[in-house]
């Protein structure tokens, strides 16, 4: 094969997987935010609790090429570009996080909370002094998974002029371009293996033997 | 005047009386005890102190304010709190733990490091040796020292103690007691102590509060309440060794 093809399929590699990365980590971590902030909220409020998980849950059945359809002609947030893929992928991201952080809070053991509660903690000292700590290796746990989960749906991205390496694999399929195909695919899946590895030892150093 | 009185005091849970017009005091120095089986109202009582849960009628005065009138959160921080389970927070250490209220309280460091030490003595745990170690590295019988010793860390007004020996060894449980004891000739601090056990409320109440299905018994000091005539004060005594099963 030509040496100038290989070359600026490498450029486009590079470039776009820093795009990717970009998109992947603006949606992660805005899902992240709202996500423990929501599961939070959730844990002070079972209605909260009730609606936030539901709606999460709704979004999560719905396929990621409609939902793109969905958002697309919204005023102010839709129209072509990464603008709705990164929405539709914080709105993908949200369950796993929000689940685990209500998980993760709410089996913080009884006698734990009730004694730190008993002897004069706020609400507030409670969640930063006892149920966040306890609850992070299972709140990073969701965010992992997001994040993994997020990366691979990120290419589904490119559909709608968002960019990352889903580029890649849709000119390769327009093209019938193995070669195209794998170089979009294998770096995802590369990011995806290093995302995960990187967030189990986090995950690890904030496990707390009991 | 009392330290603590509950007068006529009324808790519901649903469409049931847990408390049904309880009224006792609790004077300086004293250890009530309140001995019930499950289910009696003797935990409800105690949680009602602290506000971990509230009431229906009647009133609790402590110090000869409205309980209610009072900041839950300071008055918490008065209040040294000591259950069964212990509760240690089990990402921290032990010097941690005990310097909880301290630490809420904004103590200086020096200040605690000191009182966590000196408690540490004194519940016969040095602190060279278990300052940093975490609750996962100790036996039942230290976690509940440590849970004693965070209970008098702020220098409570008040202890209030949810049955803290009964997962305990029986001999732990003796040790634990004398200890009690020990602690009580120190600090002279007033305490509602909870249990089922009667010789454990015979040994460390000064009195004793039998209740029944939400409703005080009898309240006596351990001389009177060995000759009790009520019905649930006599099933407790006949529990006592020495008593026979068959009969």
């Amino acid at each position: 094969m030509d040496k100038l093809v290989l070359e600026t399929l490498a450029r486009d590699v590079w470039s776009l997987t820093l795009q990717h990365i970009w998109i992947v980590f603006v949606a992660a971590a805005s899902a992240t935010v709202l996500g423990v902030l929501l599961g939070i909220a959730g844990t002070r409020s079972p209605a909260v609790r009730r609606y936030s998980i539901g709606f999460a849950n709704i979004t999560q059945t719905i396929p990621s090429l409609a939902m793109f359809g969905f958002l697309i002609p919204i005023p102010l947030i839709g129209g072509i570009g990464p603008r709705v893929a990164i929405l539709s992928l914080i709105l993908y991201a949200l369950l796993p996080i929000l689940r685990n952080t209500i998980t993760g809070i709410l089996s913080v053991e009884p006698a734990v909370r009730e004694s730190a509660v008993a002897m004069g903690m706020t609400d507030r000292q409670l969640l930063r002094y006892v149920e966040l700590p306890l609850a992070a290796p299972t709140i990073l746990a969701g965010i992992r998974t997001a994040t993994v989960a997020t990366i691979g749906t990120a290419t589904i991205a490119a559909a709608i002029g968002a960019g990352g390496l889903g580029v890649l694999i849709f000119r390769g399929l327009a093209s019938v371009d193995t070669l195209q195909i794998l170089a979009g695919a294998v770096p995802a899946a590369l990011l995806a293996l290093l995302a995960d590895g990187g967030m189990a030892l986090l995950e690890r150093r904030f496990r707390v033997e009991r | 005047m009392a330290f603590l009185s509950f007068r006529h005091v009324v808790c519901r849970r649903g469409d049931r009386n847990v408390l049904e017009d309880v009224s006792f005091d609790v004077d300086e120095g004293e250890t009530l005890v309140l001995l019930g089986r499950s289910g009696s109202g003797k935990t409800t009582a105690l949680r009602l102190v602290n506000r971990l849960i509230e009431y229906d009628s009647g009133e609790i005065l402590f110090e000869g304010n409205d309980l209610r009138s009072l900041d839950p959160i300071a008055l918490r921080r008065r209040i040294g709190y000591v259950i069964q389970e212990v509760g240690l927070l089990p990402h921290w250490t032990i010097a941690q733990n005990v310097a909880l209220v301290p630490m809420l309280q904004r103590w200086p460091r020096e200040k605690t490091e000191q009182r966590v030490r000196e408690l540490l003595k004194q519940v016969s745990l040095p602190p060279e040796e278990y300052s940093e170690r975490h609750p996962r590295e100790l036996s039942g019988g230290q976690r509940q020292r440590i849970g004693v010793a965070r209970a008098l860390a702020g220098n409570p007004s008040l202890l209030l103690f949810d049955e803290p020996f009964g997962a305990l060894d029986p001999v732990t449980r003796r040790d634990m007691q004398r200890q009690f004891l020990q602690l009580r000739e120190q600090y002279r601090t007033p305490a509602v102590f909870v249990t089922h056990d009667v010789v454990e409320a015979m040994a460390l109440g000064t009195r004793i509060g039998v209740l029944d299905g939400g409703r005080l018994e009898l309240i006596a000091p351990p001389e009177e309440f060995t000759g009790a005539s009520t019905p649930v004060a006599r099933a407790f005594l006949d529990t006592l060794p020495g008593r026979s099963l068959r009969n």
